[in-house]
């Protein structure tokens, strides 16, 4: 560490060309933590392909010989979660039609209300800004009774609307939040030039406000589908038998007690529950980061 | 009139929102509150019989087995992703070759499912075919490593699972904080003559304040909500040796039928986020009032 002090000393870092054992140890032990992040990552996907009997006779980092699609298959058409033995496609299909429109309808929502929040502010709106983010931090535990009780008054128990319903209810006091903060920084002035005008509420939205949200609408899509898509507590609560989001069966299908488990269909099972966003994460991790930093930031 | 629209339209665009948090946060809370005073079972009954739902519980070993674990599992986890966290950015500081690659892969168990990660780890941490076995082929003929059967040590491999779900997004806070101290501070301290550990010990890591702060917050509140990782990872067992308050809510009121009983450990799991939260967030804007 000491060569530091005589670099040019523009930064604490060092200059990053020259190759000391500190620099050495620094390395090894990040790669060293890659490694540990990868592991869990390897062991699903080298299981997944391998046959049971490999998974006996090999062990968690041995290599598999012959790659075997067949726990794919499995996992997807015909493996039992329970007592229904149609694999995980029908649950991924739920999760999917849960998840899409209540991201949707709960971005739109939040961007309103974010719109409001930060550009036309009246008496008590900052209260109704603190009222709404305590629904950030509730346990959800608290309120899952009387939403069991709501459901099934209105018929909506153990079905996707029902779930859809949950998500956006639940799901607004962070896209608010994320919408309100970034509206913050666009320019008051912008907003009051348009009104100036003679733009009105609706109107200085569409001109202004929207063309400049793409960023914040991408973060929004990410977080809310990456939560939606991972909820279990309301998929387990909500969902009943048909409406069952994908989480909820894999659990069921890793939890299964009878017969021998089939590790090489459970671990192909958790790769495809964990594909959408996995894939997301891929191609629009940035956002994905700035979504996490975003919801952190308030707390 | 334009003007007139716009005095009432921001309202009328808030108030669909405003109206489903005083009735589905505050109102469902008021309910549960209410829930949780009746003795209430199979189904609801909105009879007020005190606080004997809450002496239940506190009597419940069970309860306090659930409560405990939530102590073990939240501080070990928070304690790990903290320390993990922080030494991975200021590492990932130093001008790393291939950070951005790096930072991917400490951030993608956070992208996935909680239930997807207690799977994962359940097939890892087996005793009879995983880690186990692999240390066995190696040579290692007497290593034994049982926690996920051990009731002694279940509710440890939901800390190993969860730590590695959450460390990385701690690590992402931390280097954003990092990207964000003020160089010429550093300068100044290098132009003294301090050392590198010095400068972080005395300069970067209490500029770093916020963060903990923030950090601190979300780690408690996932902590204090875990419930598919525990369900995935151990369903709570061996017998009750894993079970977190959210296990114990759940499997009261919807598997046993006791819903005053669960509506009494929710509003305690309630209680317990205000507790970490309210005093957390206190200091927080007071030292954001004072300049850090």
């Amino acid at each position: 560490m000491s060569n530091n002090k005589k670099s040019n000393g523009s930064t604490i870092h060092h200059d990053g060309s020259k190759l000391t054992v500190g620099r050495i140890a620094i390395y090894v032990l990040l790669v060293f933590c890659a490694l540990y992040y990868l592991i869990p990552l390897y062991v699903m996907l080298s299981t997944s392909v391998k046959t049971l009997d490999e998974i006996r006779t090999g062990n968690l980092l041995s290599l598999p010989h012959s790659l075997t699609g067949a726990a794919w298959v499995k996992a997807w058409g015909h493996a039992c979660t329970g007592v229904d033995c149609d694999g995980l496609a029908p649950y991924f299909w739920n999760s999917l039609r849960m998840a899409i429109p209540a991201v949707l309808i709960s971005t739109l929502i939040g961007s309103l209300n974010g719109y409001v929040l930060a550009h036309w502010r009246f008496r008590g709106s900052e209260i109704v800004f603190t009222a709404l983010m305590v629904g950030c931090f509730i346990p959800f535990q608290v309120v899952i009774l009387p939403m069991a009780r709501l459901l099934g008054m209105v018929n909506l128990s153990n079905t996707t609307p029902g779930l859809i319903f949950v998500h956006i209810v639940y799901g607004i006091a962070f896209t608010t939040l994320f919408f309100r903060n970034y509206y913050i920084t666009v320019p008051e002035e912008l907003v009051k030039a348009a009104r100036i005008d003679g733009a009105g509420f609706f109107m200085t939205y569409r001109k202004i406000i929207f063309p400049l949200s793409l960023p914040i609408f991408m973060v929004c899509f990410i977080w809310q589908f990456t939560q939606i898509w991972n909820d279990f507590l309301f998929g387990v609560v909500f969902g009943g038998s048909d409406a069952k989001p994908v989480t909820v069966a894999l659990n069921n299908l890793v939890n299964t007690s009878t017969g021998v488990t089939e590790y090489n269909v459970n671990m192909a099972a958790a790769i495809i529950a964990a594909l959408p966003t996995l894939v997301v994460y891929l191609l629009a991790g940035k956002y994905f980061v700035r979504g996490l930093t975003a919801g952190a930031v308030k707390g | 009139m334009a003007a007139f629209a716009d005095s009432w339209l921001p309202r009328l665009v808030l108030a669909p929102t405003i109206i489903i948090s005083l009735v589905f946060v505050y109102g469902f809370i008021a309910q549960t509150g209410w829930l949780s005073l009746t003795d209430s079972r199979m189904m609801p009954n909105y009879t007020l019989v005190g606080f004997h739902q809450y002496a239940d519980l506190f009597g419940l070993d069970r309860w306090w087995v659930a409560a405990t674990n939530l102590g073990i599992f939240g501080g070990l986890f928070i304690v790990f992703c903290l320390a993990i966290g922080l030494i991975m950015a200021i590492f990932l500081d130093q001008k790393i070759r291939g950070e951005g690659a790096l930072r991917a892969i400490y951030l993608y168990p956070m992208a996935l499912s909680f239930i997807v990660t207690g799977a994962a780890w359940k097939w890892i941490l087996n005793p009879g075919l995983g880690l186990e076995k692999m240390m066995h082929d190696w040579g290692f003929a007497h290593f034994t490593f049982d926690w996920l059967v051990n009731s002694d040590f279940s509710i440890y491999t939901v800390v190993i699972a969860g730590v590695w779900q959450s460390s990385g997004f701690v690590m992402a806070l931390f280097l954003a904080g990092l990207r964000g101290i003020d160089d010429s501070v550093i300068k100044a301290a290098q132009v003294d003559g301090a050392s590198l550990p010095t400068i972080y010990r005395r300069i970067v890591i209490p500029a770093l304040r916020p963060v903990f702060f923030s950090a601190l917050l979300i780690l408690a509140h996932i902590a204090i909500k875990s419930f598919d990782l525990v369900m995935a990872l151990t369903a709570g067992g061996p017998g009750t040796s894993s079970d977190v308050p959210a296990i114990f809510m759940y499997q009261y009121s919807f598997s046993r039928g006791q819903l005053g009983l669960g509506a009494a450990s929710a509003m305690m799991m309630l209680a317990t986020v205000m507790a970490v939260l309210v005093p957390l967030m206190y200091l927080e804007t007071k030292g954001a009032r004072n300049g850090r």
